[in-house]
């Protein structure tokens, strides 16, 4: 069996997107930049925490790295 | 097509003018705007007599208004200008987004075939106010449309309101059992009555114009963030009919209005947008967003709807939309009670309904202003990210929020609907969907044209008639076959099957005169009918 990777095709935040999306913004306000990005690490460590497997994690951080600088 | 040409409607002397007495009227509607000249018409629909009094003598200035949604056109068809409306617009439904120069990703609102109406159609809002102008005619005894009639003061008596107006041949005064407040987002009757809003004012401009030119746009909704044409900033284009395409562009809170409003300062915007070819600019408006409401929408018997009751960022076409809205949920309530067949807790389950209503525009129209205008550092890296994941992955796409369209609203769970077990089907407070269906020896046809205006009592699948139901109750039966299948009682025949699925075999329900689902029921007898009816009348 192939190391199981992140599964893209779905949208599983279950039709709730603006409300995560909304928290995360929210969880935001009111701190300097560096805090910000303090959040997003410690936000990203208990996710993986969360994953749990090496290998959907590891195609997670392909996937994000991918497009880096592309269109921004 | 030539554009628009503005012609001032007639002012006439009111019958007031020069008696002691004032005139005295169910109902006083100020603003004849889209929401007020809806009102007018539905409550004529119903009988009752109103009086709309206006500041002005023409149509709206500039396209404002443009997007009319699914549910806002079956409401206009039950008012009876609906087909009028969807021949002369832009249909569309098809929505494409770009950051800078690269699509993507493109949508579709509607995929689902058997609605009489489309998903949205584009139509400036001065053509929708000229034929709700028109179908007005229809009502030479029951509406009074008085141009050039300025409410200058509102008060409120026990059971009445009263209202000072001012006209070109003096002032005169009136009387009202109730009083509309339609007077739109810089309402005067608000200012009378030492209201205001409550609420989030962003610290964000769009530049908003017309500009008429032969172009080969498609019929489509075409959003950018961060266009080459207009950098760091959104953009917005629509198509509506006459050659004449709407075109909103960020500008940021620094603008300043008055210089933005320049056509030396328009033109360039427009030129990097469209390129080097003829257009001419026929109206342009800056707007600055705000998302707010009044605590309350009833006050005794002054009652607002649309924007004096409650303003949104445009973007999601939740603004002219909700104020159809408001108005088809409030007039069948005011002409029950008026007639003396409702309760008086109607007026109140119009607040709770339509505030719950506001509530639900104002958070989505913040959120996508939230997302097009990140107030932050972090805000714009994220919003970013989501953009550039979106190009390919599904949950991302469904993140980018350059405005969640307006889509009927849901009442469940509210006063007047009588709640379900969970089970298949449409789910008490929503609004009934449409479906294709052939009447007697008629040919196509469609569901919601026999719905709506009274009461309805209608079952799927089975035909159930109920006796000793309240004769206002009409009864419909829906089945596959053509044949009818009692005499006397009216069925429908579900022709291609979608509204058996939409709706489910064998269920009963009860559906109030603005086509939402009042109860839904599997065998019920006369009195279980009777008590949700009674509830859903605020009879109790």
């Amino acid at each position: 069996m192939s190391a199981k990777s992140i599964d893209l095709s779905t949208d599983n935040l279950a039709g709730r997107g603006d409300d995560f999306y909304a928290l995360l913004m929210a969880a935001h306000d009111g701190l300097s930049f560096k805090d910000r990005a303090a959040l997003n690490a410690r936000l990203v460590l208990l996710l993986a925490k969360q994953v749990g497997d090496i290998d959907v994690f590891e195609s997670a951080v392909k996937r994000a790295a991918e497009m880096l600088g592309q269109n921004t | 097509m030539p554009r628009y040409a503005y012609q001032p409607f007639p002012y006439t002397k009111s019958p007031e003018l020069g008696r002691a007495k004032p005139g005295r009227y169910p109902v006083a509607i100020v603003g004849a705007g889209p929401v007020g000249l809806s009102a007018a018409i539905d409550l004529a629909l119903h009988g009752i007599k109103s009086v709309v009094l206006d500041d002005n003598d023409v149509v709206s200035v500039g396209s404002r208004a443009i997007c009319w949604a699914k549910r806002t056109l079956e409401i206009f068809d039950r008012l009876g200008v609906g087909e009028r409306m969807v021949e002369k617009g832009v249909t569309w439904k098809v929505g494409r987004l770009f950051h800078g120069d690269w699509e993507v990703y493109s949508f579709d609102l509607l995929p689902e075939g058997g609605h009489k109406m489309p998903a949205f159609i584009n139509l400036q809002q001065y053509h929708v106010e000229h034929y709700l102008v028109e179908r007005c005619a229809d009502f030479p005894d029951l509406i009074d449309l008085r141009w050039k009639n300025k409410v200058t003061q509102v008060g409120q008596q026990a059971d009445f309101a009263t209202a000072t107006v001012e006209t070109p041949d003096g002032v005169y005064s009136l009387e009202a059992d109730y009083l509309l407040a339609c007077d739109g987002a810089g309402s005067s009757v608000r200012g009378m009555l030492g209201l205001d809003f409550e609420g989030q004012v962003f610290e964000e401009r769009f530049l908003i114009t017309d500009v008429e030119m032969e172009a080969d746009f498609p019929s489509e909704r075409l959003f950018w963030f961060e266009p080459l044409f207009h950098p760091g900033q959104s953009a917005l284009l629509h198509k509506q009919p006459d050659n004449i395409y709407r075109i909103d562009l960020q500008l940021g809170w620094d603008a300043d209005p008055d210089e933005e409003n320049k056509p030396e300062n328009v033109i360039p915007r427009i030129k990097a947008m469209v390129g080097e070819r003829d257009f001419e600019i026929d109206w342009v408006s800056v707007y600055t967003f705000q998302c707010r409401r009044l605590e309350r929408f009833v006050h005794g018997r002054v009652i607002f709807a649309g924007d004096s009751a409650h303003i949104v960022s445009p973007f999601g076409a939740r603004g002219g939309n909700s104020g159809i809205q408001d108005i088809d949920n409030l007039i069948w309530k005011l002409a029950a009670v008026l007639k003396g067949e409702g309760g008086e807790g109607l007026i109140e389950s119009y607040n709770e309904e339509r505030v719950h209503g506001a509530d639900e525009n104002i958070l989505n129209s913040a959120r996508s202003t939230s997302f097009m205008t990140p107030k932050s550092d972090m805000e714009k890296i994220f919003r970013d990210g989501v953009l550039d994941l979106a190009g390919d992955l599904y949950f991302a796409r469904r993140l980018v929020n350059s405005g969640r369209l307006s889509l009927p609203c849901s009442l469940e769970g509210l006063a007047l609907q009588t709640p379900v077990e969970d089970g298949e089907g449409i789910v008490p407070g929503e609004a009934c969907p449409d479906a294709p269906v052939a009447h007697g020896n008629g040919g196509e046809d469609w569901l919601l044209n026999h719905l709506g205006g009274g009461f309805t009592l209608m079952s799927v699948g089975e035909t159930q008639v109920i006796d000793g139901l309240d004769p206002a109750i009409e009864q419909i039966a829906v089945v596959r076959s053509p044949a009818p299948v009692r005499p006397n009682l009216k069925h429908l025949h579900d022709r291609t099957g979608h509204l058996t699925d939409r709706y489910g075999a064998g269920h009963v329900y009860l559906i109030r005169p603005d086509q939402h689902v009042a109860a839904r029921f599997g065998a019920p007898d006369a009195e279980t009918v009777t008590t949700a009816w009674k509830r859903a009348m605020s009879r109790t």
